[in-house]
């Protein structure tokens, strides 16, 4: 279903280019669809041999060639790195503040507005004030890295379903069960492992799935915003801004994050399956 | 019967409820749930709790269970008090609801409770193996719940119930949800469990001819305050498949379901007529004990 999916996105897009006009479809002088000229939408083609170019704009190159495949690829991994240490700061956050908030219903009441008000908050204007707390903060010999406030940013996008799913998932547990767990002594800690925490996997997960998207999109901003340098954010500027003669390359960067957008959703799909027994125990094996 | 009281003596009761009284607040003025009730439950008694919705005979359930405390009175389980059993584990439950965990296969289920009390693997998995031919279901062991039936999840709970060795077990409607025929079936298998493992029994149900298969006394309770209105005694000796035939069974229906009415205990032709009128509360139509039937499912 994948590769047929992809097959129709490349379809529809060699489909239009063919056949649709050179200025592009406007409603009302606005541009509804693209120009189909070689420089807005260049032949997929023609966007898959970029990769193989040797990229020659902007870096100074020693030693063996680099091509444009090669950057994309080590700006990724770089991307994806700070996206997993932000999804992981960020499930980390969520998960402890959903235990509290089911701790404590006082806290619930209390913070989980100011989570949710939490998202409204645009990253632009976040990346700054994240990048400026971290300065001439260091703990022993560590000091703060710029790639941390990216981190940072990612985790800020990636807590917030993981805090809502995970606080509806602690109280997924019926009546009956909370009243067997009491009947059998079990205190706060047995049945929050034994009970509420496997309760709660079916609504983790696409909480996870979501975070995982939030952190990937979050570094990518937070690239851009706060200039740090060797991820695919900075990669697609870089390159945009060179693309005056060769659009071709900003879609390989494009495509590059696209890709790492489905590595990180593979990545958490694995967890999924991991914890396959604790949501899909109603189904027939 | 008398042979179960007269072990009272030696032994601590498995339940002594002594003038508790329940009284729940609401926003408009407050509710009384219980009122002055005393019970005494022997070691190895079956004792059932019936009557209409509201007359607080869950309350009365989940009193003993120490899930909830009573707002005056004292309750006794096995000669401790009900918070510290319930601590040590001195009772098992079941609920209308099996409860069970999907997660878990049937084993890990019943495994469950000697797991959070932290017995070792080896006799836990003995344990559930005793269980699991107790209630049979060896076969199920690796099963997950959802693929059982109500009636088998049903089991699992009170297999799961009885891992501790409880002296008390504590049902609220195990049964309710069940059909017809998996019902009787169940409360077969029930009385021989109970009498295999020695437990006192506190039994809630909403039928009458379960109750009376059952029990050895059947506590008819009233509403509004919710009181015991009567205590039956039964003696229909050792239970078995005739025993839903006999007449003393029906005798005793009558008079339980008399008591649920408030009505005295009726002379034979009362029997007579419920003998023709079908088992009473399991939905009897026509003649004067389908009559009673039906006044009595109306009240219930």
């Amino acid at each position: 279903m994948v590769v047929v999916g992809l097959a129709l996105v490349v379809l529809v897009w060699e489909a239009y280019k063919s056949w649709g006009p050179a200025s592009g479809v406007s409603v009302f002088g606005t541009t509804v669809l693209p120009r189909t000229t070689d420089a807005a939408m260049p032949h997929l083609s023609t966007v898959a041999r970029a990769f193989t170019a040797p990229e020659v704009g902007g870096a100074i190159t020693f030693g063996p060639t680099r091509t444009v495949l090669d950057s994309v690829v080590s700006a990724a991994s770089h991307t994806l790195g700070w996206a997993a240490a932000g999804f992981v700061i960020g499930v980390i956050v969520g998960m402890l503040l959903a235990l509290v908030m089911d701790r404590l219903e006082v806290v619930e009441r209390a913070v989980l507005p100011y989570v949710v008000l939490s998202q409204t908050v645009p990253l632009i204007a976040l990346a700054p004030l994240v990048t400026k707390w971290g300065q001439g903060w260091s703990v022993g010999g560590l000091s703060w890295q710029t790639w941390m406030s990216v981190a940072v940013i990612a985790a800020y996008l990636a807590f917030f379903p993981v805090a809502v799913g995970m606080v509806r998932g602690l109280k997924a547990p019926t009546a009956v069960h909370l009243d067997y767990f009491r009947c059998s002594a079990a205190g706060w800690w047995r049945t929050l492992v034994r009970l509420k925490l496997p309760s709660s996997v079916p609504y983790l997960v696409p909480s996870l799935r979501l975070a995982a998207a939030g952190a990937v999109v979050g570094t990518i901003v937070a690239e851009i915003s706060t200039g740090l340098d060797g991820g695919i954010g900075r990669l697609i500027i870089t390159y945009a801004q060179q693309a005056t003669g060769d659009p071709s390359r900003t879609y390989a960067a494009v495509a590059g994050a696209a890709v790492l957008g489905l590595v990180a959703a593979v990545l958490v799909s694995l967890a999924d399956v991991a914890l396959w027994r604790f949501h899909r125990a109603g189904e027939a094996r | 019967m008398t042979e179960v009281r007269s072990r009272t003596t030696t032994t601590p009761a498995a339940v002594l409820v002594r003038g508790v009284t329940q009284t729940f607040t609401a926003r408009r003025g407050s509710v009384t749930a219980l009122q002055a009730v005393d019970l005494t439950v022997a070691p190895g008694e079956f004792v059932s709790l019936i009557g209409p919705s509201g007359c607080g005979k869950s309350t009365l359930l989940r009193i003993v269970a120490d899930l909830l405390q009573p707002t005056s009175g004292t309750v006794e389980v096995g000669g401790k008090s009900a918070r510290q059993a319930r601590l040590d584990q001195d009772y098992g439950i079941a609920f209308q609801q099996a409860g069970l965990l999907d997660w878990r296969t049937v084993r890990a289920n019943i495994e469950l409770p000697l797991e959070l009390h932290g017995v070792d693997r080896a006799r836990r998995r003995a344990r559930a193996g005793e269980l699991l031919e107790l209630v049979g279901l060896a076969d199920f062991a690796g099963h997950r719940p959802p693929q059982l039936s109500g009636g088998m999840q049903q089991r699992v709970a009170i297999a799961r119930a009885l891992a501790e060795s409880p002296g008390l077990l504590l049902m609220d409607e195990p049964f309710g949800a069940l059909d017809e025929m998996t019902r009787e079936h169940m409360q077969t298998e029930l009385v021989r469990i109970s009498g295999e493992t020695g437990a006192a029994v506190v039994f809630v149900t909403h039928s009458i001819p379960e109750a009376v298969f059952l029990s050895h006394r059947v506590v008819v309770m009233s509403p509004r305050p919710g009181r015991i209105a009567e205590v039956v005694p039964v003696s229909l000796g050792e239970r078995d498949e005739s025993t839903r035939e006999a007449p003393a069974f029906y005798a005793t229906i009558t008079q339980v379901r008399e008591a649920l009415r408030g009505r005295p205990v009726p002379a034979v032709e009362g029997l007579v007529a419920d003998l023709e009128g079908g088992q009473g509360g399991q939905g009897g139509q026509g003649g004067q004990g389908g009559q009673g039937a039906l006044g009595a499912r109306g009240a219930l």
